[in-house]
């Protein structure tokens, strides 16, 4: 770390530095550009994976905290940049350098009203062009009033505003639009039985040819960074369940981590065997799902009542400890909520029995199938350089080739003790990432297989004080969802709530890849690599 | 007159006063015996082949999945089959959370569905807004926005509270005046006057 210092302080002598759970460097605006520059292409550095961009509104500045991942050196780094303007903030974009910034820029300007120079598209992400205020600002004005609930169509616009600096320094908005005009456009969504939830696409084709599909989100935003910061930390656990509502478990996982980390709680051993073997069973029933609906919006129904068979079987185990088929609740700060049922070790054995039985029936109906290996080998196919450029995580990036699975890179709970292979294809096609998903589950039951039977006796829940207080700071954490990376920051200003919570989904780089690995396809095949990236439409729009 | 489905004695059912009303509400308006007649074969048939519409936001949605397939299997009752298109469909279950941008999209899918057409409000998001109710992007349940026949609490719902919810509105069905009655949308069509689009 002290040498990754030493070398910025040279190059940017303006850069002051902060040691936290990474090094966290301070820049100004101007600076950014070549920072991030720099950082992307040195390749003692080579920070190729821009994790997310955390918007922050700290009532005095407003900025962002870039978080970055080397995928080379397994190093991670923060930059922070801040801008004193609250009226107009302007920063300087980084979508050039790393492909999925234009996404979470344009999150970060629909929440916090904050204006990227440079990138090519700055419309709101999730809420509608006419919407007043920006709802994570500090002094947003929540009178529903202002924003009505209202049956009329929203107004919407096929242009798009862009911000250009130019040789005086000074910022030029020029108007541009996102289809050509001769364009023939298609409205995909947002009720399609195959866009898995209300996703919009809409896509410009040239005759069955994809041309271009600009991704319409926003259908299903419930608010829940914003929701967040009204309640206690204990109280912000349950939102988790209904975000990726198929990894629940992983994601409660991962937030209950990092107040951990803050508060400083020790985790029961009990407890974390508990939370791995739960968050692997919820991650066998979520793949099981998408073997089923992949296959289904393929035209192959049958596949879903086979898949079910065994996801009902996890849902029956989880029932009888959690006390619920879906939204768990199970994990709370300082462990998991209620003891293990007396047949789960039972109940996880027979899961298990049937388990390779069950994969291998999947394989002789779907996987040998001619039909099926025309309609996914090279459909879509997504090279190594581009999941990263796109932070595609999970199973879809490993099947591009890039080794991106948290539980190796960055192991936590009881992972780094754990014998698993992580699945990585090289192929990057519809097919690998279905592959990829088919090996998960034999190595998330691997993962099982080795922890049933040595779950220890003793407590499930540390001792943690009814009314949590963090201290004053900011914390990160990443966790394996059942569909890539999921992060959670958290920034406490001493008080029983988040005075910020972002939550980082896996699922928002999956949908913004789309228009990138389905140009010069065809339009059928945008069905095929939609099911195949799996994305879950909560998760991304929060 | 008892009114229940196949397999489901009367005195299971939780709230027989609310078909009692209908059905007093039948009576007192009379129907001729030959229309009658008719109106008792037609909801026969309408009662037992309900067709949803494939729509669903979030998590309701996949307990909806889950009750399609082989474990709960909707099918035994004559709602398997699912229509994409809600020109097919008799009944729209809100299956999960109704946002201010989907608020819009959802009405239109509603005015698209055939006459007579039937809503399940499906957990509590569709309800009232449920854990998001205090959002600022989420619509406070949909009985604003469409009228609403069954309300099916939970969140997301077990399959078995769906089964029963859908059972609820294949009973209403059977008590209705077809010739007259649903076939004419009165009532709905108040309600599309006091709540305009356009």
């Amino acid at each position: 770390m002290a040498t990754l210092k030493d070398k910025i302080a040279q190059l940017f002598p303006e850069a002051t530095f902060a040691e936290g759970e990474m090094l966290e460097i301070n820049i100004p605006d101007a600076q950014l550009h070549s920072l991030a520059q720099t950082l992307h292409d040195d390749p003692e550095l080579a920070f190729d994976f821009l994790v997310t961009i955390v918007g922050m509104d700290w009532k005095d500045k407003m900025g962002c905290i870039y978080y970055l991942t080397s995928t080379t050196h397994n190093t991670n780094i923060a930059v922070k940049v801040t801008t004193d303007d609250r009226e107009k903030p302007m920063l300087h974009s980084v979508s050039d350098i790393w492909r999925i910034a234009e996404f979470f820029e344009r999150e970060v300007y629909d929440f916090f009203g904050i204006i990227f120079i440079g990138n090519k598209d700055m419309r709101r992400l999730f809420l509608s062009i006419d919407w007043n205020g920006y709802p994570l600002r500090k002094d947003y004005d929540t009178n529903p009033e202002l924003n009505p609930v209202s049956t009329e169509s929203e107004r919407q616009s096929d242009g798009t505003d862009m911000y250009i600096e130019n040789a005086e320094g000074k910022v030029e908005k020029k108007h541009r639009n996102i289809f050509e005009k001769e364009d023939f456009v298609v409205n995909i969504g947002p009720q399609h039985p195959a866009t898995h939830g209300v996703l919009r696409f809409r896509t410009a084709v040239d005759g069955e040819t994809i041309k271009k599909i600009d991704v319409y989100m926003g259908y299903i935003h419930r608010g829940v960074e914003k929701l967040c910061e009204d309640l206690q930390y204990p109280q912000t656990l349950h939102f988790m369940d209904r975000l990726d509502y198929f990894s629940a478990h992983n994601y409660h996982h991962g937030l209950c981590l990092c107040i951990e980390k803050a508060a400083g709680i020790e985790v029961p051993a009990r407890a974390q065997y508990i939370r791995v073997i739960m968050d692997e069973l919820s991650r066998i029933a979520s793949h099981c799902l998408f073997l089923g609906t992949f296959c289904m919006d393929l035209g192959a129904t049958t596949m879903l009542f086979y898949t079910l068979r065994v996801r009902e079987q996890i849902l029956d185990i989880m029932d009888k400890t959690c006390g619920a088929r879906m939204t768990f609740n199970y994990d709370v700060i300082g462990g998991v909520m209620a003891d293990l049922d007396p047949d789960f070790v039972k109940d996880v054995k027979e899961l298990l029995a049937v388990l390779p039985k069950n994969l291998k029936e999947y394989d002789t109906l779907f996987t040998g199938n001619v039909i099926t290996k025309g309609r996914m080998e090279g459909v879509g196919v997504l090279s190594r350089e581009d999941a990263i450029n796109w932070a595609v995580t999970g199973p879809s990036g490993r099947a591009s080739g890039w080794a991106c699975d948290v539980r190796k890179t960055h192991p936590y709970s009881i992972y780094s003790q754990i014998d698993f292979e992580e699945a990585v294809a090289t192929e990057g096609d519809s097919m690998a990432r279905f592959k990829c998903r088919i090996k998960e589950i034999e190595e998330s039951a691997r993962i099982i297989e080795q922890l049933i039977d040595k779950i220890p006796e003793g407590d499930i829940c540390a001792k943690v004080p009814k009314v949590l207080k963090l201290p004053v700071g900011h914390w990160w954490q990443l966790v394996e969802g059942c569909r890539g990376a999921f992060g959670v920051y958290i920034e406490s200003d001493g008080s029983t709530k988040p005075y910020r919570l972002k939550i980082a989904p896996p699922c928002l780089p999956l949908a913004a890849v789309v228009d990138h690995i389905t140009t010069g396809n065809k339009i059928a095949d945008l069905i095929t690599i939609g099911g195949s990236l799996d994305y879950i439409v909560p998760d991304m729009d929060r | 007159m008892e009114v229940t489905t196949k397999s489901m004695p009367y005195e299971a059912w939780k709230d027989n006063e609310y078909i009692e009303k209908l059905i007093n509400e039948l009576k007192e308006n009379g129907t001729n015996v030959i229309v009658g007649s008719f109106d008792k074969l037609i909801n026969w048939g309408r009662s037992n082949s309900i067709w949803p519409l494939t729509f669903a936001t979030s998590c309701c949605g996949i307990e909806f999945v889950s009750l399609g397939a082989a474990r709960f299997d909707m099918a035994r009752f004559g709602w398997e089959v699912a229509r994409a298109s809600p020109r097919q469909a008799d009944f729209m279950m809100v299956a999960g959370t109704i946002v201010n941008r989907m608020v819009p999209v959802f009405r239109r899918l509603y005015d698209q569905l055939a006459e007579p057409k039937y809503v399940i409000a499906c957990g509590g998001c569709a309800i009232s807004g449920g854990p998001f109710r205090k959002s600022y992007h989420v619509a406070k349940g949909i009985g604003d926005i469409v009228p609403v026949d069954v309300f099916v609490p939970g969140c997301p719902p077990r399959p078995e509270a769906m089964i029963y919810g859908i059972m609820q509105l294949s009973r209403k069905m059977k008590v209705e005046r077809f010739f007259g009655g649903v076939n004419r949308q009165e009532s709905k069509r108040r309600f599309l006057l006091e709540h305009p689009i356009d």
